[in-house]
């Protein structure tokens, strides 16, 4: 119990997508909500499941599943979304469940395997050894960019 | 800060830059004593109150300018270097003020390099024998006399009192500041309470009798009203923006040694502070260019036979919605050998690509990041950041800008921004189960189109039109273009669109009512959509998508190739490109190595299809395609199917019928100039050409045509079986006599090509008796207008009917060829519709026999 100064601890909103864990840190995440309502948009790329209304607000709903390169969900599984604020605009990550909120010591991070999926090396910024699962931690800013892909539609 | 101070800094930048823009007027006209006065108040003020606030460093300085001024007050001449001085004086006034702003006191150093010449200037002149000024007394009394009582209580009064009562005079005193993030907070409450309304309309349309209704309509009004006045408080002129630009030019008629006039006209319109703002910086860069590069010396002017001054134009006005800002110059025009040359240096595209380009395409190149063409880099433009900023400025506020040049007439850029991120009315619609809203401003009506009612959707070809009031309306179905899926019905409405000149119908499902909407800047992650402005939230809480008309137009010029899934060929290129004689070819191959080039216009679609559709009936390929067998012909009949997968099949339609044509392999499509070098006697075969380096078939879609429909033609027509009449194909490209020629053929008729209209007339003297003519409408020398009218003045040929091949089919051509005598209109691609043409001519003839 002695360096315990120098292990610095963050916070992380965890969900499930595809049966993957990830996480999040706790400051980029504004809320979390069942989406309704969504409306698609025409002619835009395949992660943007839509736009939908939050109490006023114009959010942008992004498909992690799609975003990652994954399988579509199974028709009747209803997703959550993860709130996020960013540059002033508001997105829904859409995944399949919201888990809890976990307290992780940040040298416990480790870097992305060199083998991980390309879609996902893309988007995650280390890996964390749970008991029983690995939680993948995203990297929210290259999440939401989807300059490449938006060019190449 | 101090609330006094920060007074100060606010309003001094505000007479700022109202000094900036008077001093340049003063110039022009040195002997208005009113723009004079002004200024000497202004900059006096600014002396006042910095004495009063302890900054002694801007009190010399101003103090300085202020003696100057006095001085042509009293009637000493103005000059352009005491002009000049004088703004210098200016900007580092600006340079303290921005320092204090940052960090609440005078930032040290001194300003005697430019005291010191204020100083000299205006005792030099004062040493001088007066000419026209008196004794350099400090200045004659009658005209001091204004200013005497202030300079009595200059230290008694807070500075903020003094102010106010100074301005007492030019502004009315019931106006007050108010922080912009208040305006700004307010504006976000109304438009909630704008949703909120409609939120409880929604609710009371749905409950007829409700007690609602009377206390929610007054609701509405006054919201209506709040809403307006709210809005009205962040509308700003443009001429705040503009304020600037004659100081700017000034100084570069200084530096370049040009001589520049700036006219300014609609300076009065408002628009959204918040876009102002953004607006300004891309507009001063603009005209800057428009100074720099697009003006040139006044030797060079003369030389061209222009007047020595050049001018800067700028207009604003409003239009649907949209705040339209004009900046054009009558310079030398854009360089577009210069560009190109910078293009390929730049490796941004190669020169075969650039020769595909239209000059509206290559002039957008200056559009492009770190690009300029000026031979020397001069302090003012140049500095490789320039136009892309701008661009991406405009398009960060929903805007866009466009550019026309004239070599030697001058360049004029168009910026189309949104009035503000306001609320609008807006029409809501639906096409594809999905709702969305097009600004009202854009449309002008509302038709009904079914098969029953007065209005019928009808096609040329593949491009869906309404008749309207004797007008050809060209549609665009927002299905199609937001790929909702396959429009099969004819039924619909249409929103009569205007964009700029342009009007245009949009075919939509349905329509509801109109609604007053929030217009809600679009996620940044869709912004690169084109047909989208915004998005908004509807009474009912949904979301939906606001429809940009200008990008729907866009895509009205798309529609046609989409369908082809060619990306990179628009219309409208091939309309500029149409002189230049150049043709968009499908490359693809088939049987042989050798690579085979149909026109893309001719091909109605591309399609794969699975291998195991594929019937063989009677030996030949069958595929049930759109609930039709459409037969499957191979060119050289050795191409073999493949056994399985997907088929590449090169589709062509002609009167609702379809044949497919066996591709191996789908190449490119390129936009080339097509020259059949070696023409073929191989059926199927016009010839060979170079295309992008390789020896390429040209294979005549005209030869297979009546395979697939050999049956079809005598079926479907009996009596136009042959009775042997000759038609006269006149068109100047032996590409499309080469086409053609075979089609009309299989309809039955005998065929005299003539490659002009002088051969055409020439023919049609030599006695030989003709049924009809088809020509051509653009041709060298002679086009086909004059044909047809020469043909009307011929008593022997006068009555025979002309059909015109327009590349282009617009109502003023329609209008024209009436005049001059054409009978009939087919555009130049449409096969099918030359077919029926040629028959119905054929039919009337026969009537009239």
């Amino acid at each position: 119990m002695t360096a315990m100064n120098d292990t610095a601890l963050s916070d992380y909103v965890t969900f499930t997508t595809a049966e993957q864990m990830f996480g999040l840190p706790i400051e980029c995440v504004q809320d979390v909500f069942k989406p309704s309502r969504i409306t698609r948009v025409p002619l835009a790329g395949p992660e943007i499941a839509g736009v939908l209304n939050l109490r006023g607000r114009i959010v942008t709903a992004i498909e992690l599943r799609s975003r990652l390169g994954l399988a579509a969900r199974d028709e009747g599984q209803v997703p959550m979304a993860i709130g996020i604020e960013s540059r002033g605009e508001s997105f829904g990550l859409l995944v399949d469940a919201v888990g809890e909120v976990l307290k992780l010591p940040d040298d416990e991070r480790e870097p992305n395997p060199i083998n991980l999926d390309r879609n996902l090396g893309r988007v995650a910024a280390g890996v964390y050894r749970l008991e029983g699962h690995l939680l993948v931690v995203l990297d929210i800013d290259r999440v939401l960019d989807l300059s490449p892909e938006a060019a190449a539609a | 800060m101090d609330d006094l101070l920060r007074e100060f800094l606010t309003e001094t930048n505000e007479s700022l830059n109202l000094v900036d823009a008077e001093l340049v007027r003063f110039e022009q006209e040195p002997n208005n004593g009113a723009i004079l006065g002004n200024i000497f108040r202004l900059v006096h003020t600014i002396k006042g109150t910095c004495g009063f606030l302890a900054l002694p460093r801007l009190e010399t300085l101003t103090h300085a300018a202020e003696t100057l001024m006095g001085k042509f007050r009293d009637g000493m001449p103005v000059t352009a270097e005491a002009v000049t001085l004088i703004l210098s004086t200016i900007d580092r006034i600006k340079l303290i003020l921005d320092a204090i702003e940052k960090s609440e006191q005078e930032p040290s150093g001194g300003d005697a390099d430019l005291i010191d010449p204020l100083g000299r200037m205006a005792r030099q002149e004062a040493a001088a024998p007066p000419q026209v000024a008196p004794p350099p007394a400090p200045a004659p009394v009658e005209l001091k006399k204004p200013d005497a009582p202030e300079k009595a209580e200059k230290h008694d009064k807070p500075a903020v009192e003094r102010l106010d009562e100074e301005r007492g005079d030019r502004l009315a005193n019931h106006s007050i500041r108010v922080n912009v993030d208040t305006l700004d907070h307010l504006m976000t409450t109304v438009s909630e309470l704008v949703l909120t309304r409609n939120q409880l309309l929604e609710i009371v349309r749905r409950n007829e009798d409700s007690d609602f209704k009377v206390p929610l309509q007054r609701l509405s009004s006054v919201t209506a009203e709040l809403q307006e006045g709210v809005m009205k408080t962040r509308m700003q002129p443009i001429g705040n923006a503009w304020q600037k630009l004659p100081r700017v030019v000034r100084d570069l008629c200084a530096e370049l040694g040009k001589d520049i006039e700036l006219t300014m006209r609609g300076a009065d319109t408002e628009l959204d502070r918040q876009v102002l703002d953004l607006v300004k910086d891309p507009l001063t860069h603009l005209v800057r260019n428009c100074a720099d590069h697009g003006i040139e010396t006044p030797a060079a002017r003369i030389a061209a036979g222009k007047p020595a001054k050049g001018t800067i134009r700028l207009s604003a006005w409003h239009e649907g919605g949209h705040i339209i800002i004009e900046i054009s110059d009558d310079g030398r025009g854009l360089d577009l050998a210069g560009i190109k040359a910078k293009v390929v240096e730049k490796g941004v595209a190669s020169e075969a690509q650039l020769a595909a380009k239209s000059e509206a395409e290559i002039s957008n190149y200056i559009f492009a990041p770190g690009f300029t063409t000026a031979a020397k880099v001069t302090s003012i433009s140049g500095r490789g950041v320039g136009m892309d900023v701008v661009r991406s400025n405009i398009e960060q506020i929903g805007g866009t800008v466009d550019l026309k040049s004239l070599s030697g007439a001058g360049t004029t850029f168009t910026i189309k921004i949104p009035l503000t991120l306001a609320i609008v009315s807006a029409l809501i619609v639906e096409a594809g189960g999905e709702r969305f809203a097009i600004p009202q401003l854009a449309v002008l009506e509302l038709v009904r189109a079914g098969n029953n009612g007065e209005h019928r959707i009808e096609h040329i070809k593949d491009a869906p039109v309404l008749r309207l009031r004797n007008k050809l309306l060209p549609l665009v179905r927002l299905k199609e273009v937001f790929r909702l899926g396959a429009c099969d019905n004819e039924n619909g409405f249409v929103v009569v669109t205007q964009v700029g000149s342009q009007v245009f119908g949009i075919v939509v499902d349905g329509v509801f009512h109109t609604e007053e909407i929030v217009i809600k800047p679009m996620s940044s992650k869709l912004r690169h959509i084109p047909v989208f402005s915004g998005t908004t939230i509807l009474g009912d809480g949904a979301v939906i998508m606001i429809i940009d008309p200008n990008g729907v137009a866009q895509a009205l010029g798309r529609a046609a190739v989409a369908a082809a899934r060619a990306e990179n060929s628009e219309l409208q290129s091939r309309e500029e490109e149409a002189d230049e004689d150049t043709v968009s070819l499908l490359v693809f191959r088939a049987g042989s190595q050798q690579p085979k080039a149909v026109p893309l216009s001719l091909v109605t679609r591309l399609e794969e299809i699975d291998c195991r559709k594929i019937e063989i009936s009677d030996g030949r390929h069958l595929v049930q395609y759109r609930d039709q067998l459409m037969p499957l012909l191979r060119i050289d009949g050795e191409t073999s199917l493949k056994k399985e997968g997907a088929q590449p099949i090169l589709v062509f339609s002609d009167q609702g019928r379809s044949m497919g044509l066996v591709a191996d392999e789908i190449i490119d499509i390129v936009e080339e100039r097509l020259d059949i070098e070696v023409s073929s006697d191989r059926p199927g075969l016009l010839g060979y050409a170079v295309i992008k380096g390789a020896t390429t078939e040209i294979i005549d879609v005209g030869h297979f045509l009546p395979q697939a429909f050999e049956d079809w033609f005598r079926r479907r027509d009996p009596s136009a079986a042959p009775r042997t009449r000759s038609v006269l194909l006149v068109d100047d490209s032996a590409f499309f006599r080469e086409l053609l020629a075979p089609l009309i053929k299989a309809a039955g008729y005998r065929v005299v090509a003539a490659a002009s209209a002088a051969d055409a007339l020439a023919a049609l003297k030599s006695d030989t008796r003709f049924d009809l003519i088809v020509t051509d409408i653009e041709m060298p020398e002679m086009d086909g207008f004059a044909l047809a009218e020469a043909v009307r003045a011929m008593p022997a040929a006068a009555a025979v009917p002309i059909i015109a091949l327009a590349t282009m089919v617009s109502a003023e051509t329609v209008e024209r060829g009436r005049a001059a005598g054409f009978h009939d209109f087919v555009a130049k691609f449409d096969r099918a519709g030359l077919v029926a043409a040629i028959k119905e001519q054929g039919a009337d003839l026969n009537r009239a026999a």
